[in-house]
């Protein structure tokens, strides 16, 4: 099997994770009327895609050795940036990519924020957080846009050979960033940084280059999130994305990456991201108590780093 | 000497998935005794202190404290018997001062219940001056030098009054001068009556302040001997089977043009108008006391520090280096000082590590050909004869020589010229010292030039062409191969 042939071997994790995710699809399938339904998987992939895509984005800084907090507030900067835009009356195409530089710069910020100013990643992007917030609040006066271009809209409801449209998305990012970690110099500086940034930069890795490229894609890939998100429900929101940064941080983790830095993988994850999209949409089918589902992945999220714990500490 | 011993260990057994780290091994450590252990890197030294420690568990065999079987099975444990240990990482809190550091755990309070913070610092102050250690009590470790920290560290082990202190290469950051004032407090504990272990590579230490030496292989216990019935080459026999002379016997080859030149680089109050010239082929040492700027020197060269003033100049070319990068294009490798911090990326494989000051030539458009990458990896393997099951195996599970391989055969990918090695056999076993300064011959014998910075005089005296000696951040003396001698390289490096 070529997945798991020594040059792209798939790491113990992440295959524990891919069996995870399979047992409980195939559970899910037997013990629910709804869950292998067209339209339940369908709504399942176009809410995963918008959390996955942001988690993308923070595997790259998080393999760095950051966080980045302020993803859940740029999705709502996307929002509203697209949706004045768009109900000024801007076409489509040029308003997606003003969104994704505002978005990109509010990123490149933090970056500069935390290499120029030595500000902790926490620190920085909380500020950002709370700024770019209060940012959205201000240009939509705490209201919701409508009005929306149907062009615009209509794309989240897209099927494409039995995929919702938000899917291909999705799985464009994974392709771009896989081959982003895997397989170019970039991908090996962002892991050299995270392990041992003195040694990286010993080594000649243009150590400022990393952090502004690392937040800056966070930060792009959060816009792209959120102009999906709003695409889905019609609407410019400035509540869009609250919280989200806690799903992003979630879906890594389970998927294996390391806060310390030097370790994580796109396909980790994606898988994390999975999971606890099944988790939340398994339990609402199976009229589990939402609050119930949170505990659950509250505890997915410690027991999983916790086995990696005990995988390292008795392998060494 | 008391005839029952304090600790005694027997018939000590560990097994770890794969290896038999130790097997069947005896050790005795009377009151008021310094016992030697020693043995290469594997020989399962670090085992037995962690077995001792309570750390691990052992498989097999007893260990008694004053006759009194004992089981420990954490460090606080450890602590309550009267057993510490003095590791080269340092177990202090960095952030609080040394009194809270020496007090932690059992401050004394006043009647108020508020603790008493002059009764904590005058006693550490105390402490601390019976030992010769002249630093303030009230300030934080992260403010002392690494050397100070080690010797407050050993202060802590005095003041909680352990009666067994394991010392694990404490020499390995100290300069002469407080290699003297260590073993001073040596004598003090052992004077005391306390038991004291001693790990070291540096052999003639052993001879200085040790009583006895049981001598380690391979997890079995070869030998236990008073030092003064044995000499530092049959030591080594006894640890490798190899003898002490041909130590530091390397070729040393015709030397070709110059390669590097450095006129008054000036940085602060650290360094001071350092000038000074190497050659094709030669290896040029740098030696000087802790503090007098032997680091500092070539990481200005190197970009990594800024400069205030100063000339560099390769193949005769004025070059303005303000980054690393740019000394590594222009040849220019480093293997730094601390490998662990700054050397090495741990968490990652070998193969990455090898390959990661020149990923640019194993790649196009940015994209890296993973085939070259790890057809590189397994030559320099290969070629540099590191010990290792895989190129994919994570460097941070390498032992010390192995990790100083990987960075040596990173700089041979950047095609380097210029090899600056900073202190590169520091926690480095016999074995592996012996290959790295192959490695250095080779290196001269192709025509690359290398600058050598040791504390250590045998090592640097040993291989260096020349040497040049460093003074609170002067270089006033270079002197030539045929001039060394340990007394006058001490003169200078104190400013005599």
């Amino acid at each position: 099997m070529k997945l798991f042939s020594k040059k792209n071997k798939l790491r113990l994790a992440e295959g524990n994770l891919l069996v995870i995710v399979i047992i409980l699809m195939v559970i899910l399938s037997f013990a629910t009327k709804n869950f292998f339904t067209v339209n339940n998987l369908r709504n399942l992939v176009r809410q995963t895609s918008v959390n996955g895509i942001i988690a993308l984005g923070m595997t790259f800084v998080i393999i760095s050795g950051g966080i980045d907090l302020s993803v859940g507030s740029i999705v709502g900067v996307a929002s509203i940036v697209i949706a004045k835009l768009l109900v000024g009356g801007m076409p489509i195409f040029p308003a997606i990519i003003i969104a994704l530089v505002v978005c990109g710069a509010l990123g490149a910020v933090n970056g500069f924020i935390i290499q120029y100013g030595k500000v902790p990643p926490f620190i920085a992007t909380l500020g950002m957080m709370q700024a770019a917030r209060g940012i959205v609040m201000l240009l939509s006066n705490a209201r919701m846009i409508a009005g929306l271009p149907k062009a615009f809209t209509g794309f989240a409801q897209l099927v494409f050979a039995g995929f919702p449209s938000l899917f291909f998305v999705w799985f464009l990012v994974i392709i771009v960033t896989f081959i982003l970690t895997t397989k170019t110099i970039f991908g090996r500086n962002i892991f050299a940084y995270g392990s041992n940034i003195e040694a990286a930069r010993l080594s000649g890795i243009n150590t400022a280059a990393v952090t502004l490229s690392v937040y800056t894609l966070s930060g792009i890939l959060s816009g792209l999130a959120g102009i999906l998100m709003t695409s889905r429900l019609g609407n410019g929101i400035p509540t869009a994305g609250q919280g989200y940064e806690m799903d992003a941080i979630a879906s890594a983790v389970v998927g294996g990456a390391s806060l310390s830095g030097g370790s994580g993988t796109i396909i980790g994850t994606v898988l994390g991201a999975l999971l606890i999209s099944l988790i939340q949409n398994g339990g609402n089918l199976l009229g589990i108590n939402a609050f119930i589902l949170q505990i659950i992945v509250g505890v997915l999220i410690v027991a999983s780093v916790w086995y990696d714990q005990i995988r390292k500490t008795t392998k060494s | 000497m008391e005839t029952r011993p304090f600790l005694e260990m027997k018939g000590i057994s560990k097994q770890f998935p794969g290896v038999k780290a130790l097997n069947k091994v005896d050790l005795a450590v009377y009151p008021g005794e310094v016992h030697a252990l020693v043995g290469e890197n594997g020989a399962g030294k670090s085992t037995i202190i962690k077995i001792i420690m309570g750390v691990y568990q052992r498989d097999e065999g007893t260990i008694s404290l004053n006759g009194e079987e004992i089981h420990v099975t954490n460090v606080i444990e450890a602590d309550k018997l009267g057993l510490a240990a003095v590791y080269q990482d340092l177990t202090l809190a960095p952030d609080l001062s040394i009194g809270e550091n020496f007090f932690m755990g059992q401050f004394p309070r006043k009647k108020n219940g508020m603790i008493d913070w002059n009764h904590v610092y005058e006693k550490t102050a105390d402490t601390l001056k019976a030992l010769n250690v002249d630093v303030n009590p009230r300030l934080r470790i992260t403010e002392l030098s690494p050397a100070m920290q080690e010797m407050v560290a050993i202060a802590k082990t005095v003041h909680k009054k352990s009666k067994l202190v394991i010392f694990d290469e404490p020499t390995a950051l100290l300069s002469n001068e407080e290699v003297d004032i260590l073993f001073g407090i040596i004598k003090k504990l052992k004077a005391s009556g306390v038991s004291v272990v001693y790990i070291s590579h540096r052999l003639e230490e052993i001879f200085t302040i040790c009583d006895n030496v049981t001598v380690l292989k391979d997890g079995q216990h070869v030998k236990t001997l008073p030092v003064k019935d044995t000499n530092e080459s049959q030591l080594i026999s006894f640890m490798v089977g190899r003898s002490l002379s041909d130590m530091y016997n390397i070729e040393h080859y015709p030397k070709g043009d110059e390669l590097l030149r450095v006129e008054d680089l000036n940085r602060g109050k650290i360094l001071k108008d350092i000038s000074f010239n190497v050659r094709r082929g030669e290896i040029f040492g740098l030696f000087g006391l802790v503090g007098s700027g032997r680091t500092e020197v070539v990481r200005a060269i190197y970009g990594a520090d800024a400069i205030d003033s100063g000339t560099v100049y390769l193949n005769g070319q004025k070059e303005i280096i303000k980054h690393p990068s740019q000394a590594i294009a222009l040849g220019i490798g480093l293997l730094p000082e601390d490998r662990k911090h700054q050397g090495l990326a741990l968490s990652q494989t070998i193969n990455h590590n090898i390959n990661l000051a020149s990923y640019k030539a194993i790649s196009k458009f940015n994209f890296v050909l993973g085939k070259k990458e790890r057809e590189r990896s397994t030559e320099s393997v290969k070629r540099l004869r590191v010990k290792t099951p895989s190129i994919h195996q994570l460097v941070g599970n390498l032992s010390g020589g192995n990790q100083q391989k990987v960075i040596i055969a990173k700089w041979l990918c950047c095609e380097s010229k210029l090899f600056i090695f900073d202190e590169p056999t520091v926690g480095i076993d016999v074995g592996a010292k012996q290959e790295i300064y192959k490695l250095i011959e080779e290196l001269t014998r192709e025509g690359h030039a290398v600058i050598l910075i040791s504390s250590y005089l045998p090592e640097v005296m040993g291989l260096a062409d020349r040497i040049g000696v460093l003074h609170e951040g002067s270089m006033s003396h270079i002197v030539e191969r045929e001039q060394f001698s340990e007394e006058t390289l001490l003169r200078y490096a104190s400013g005599l």
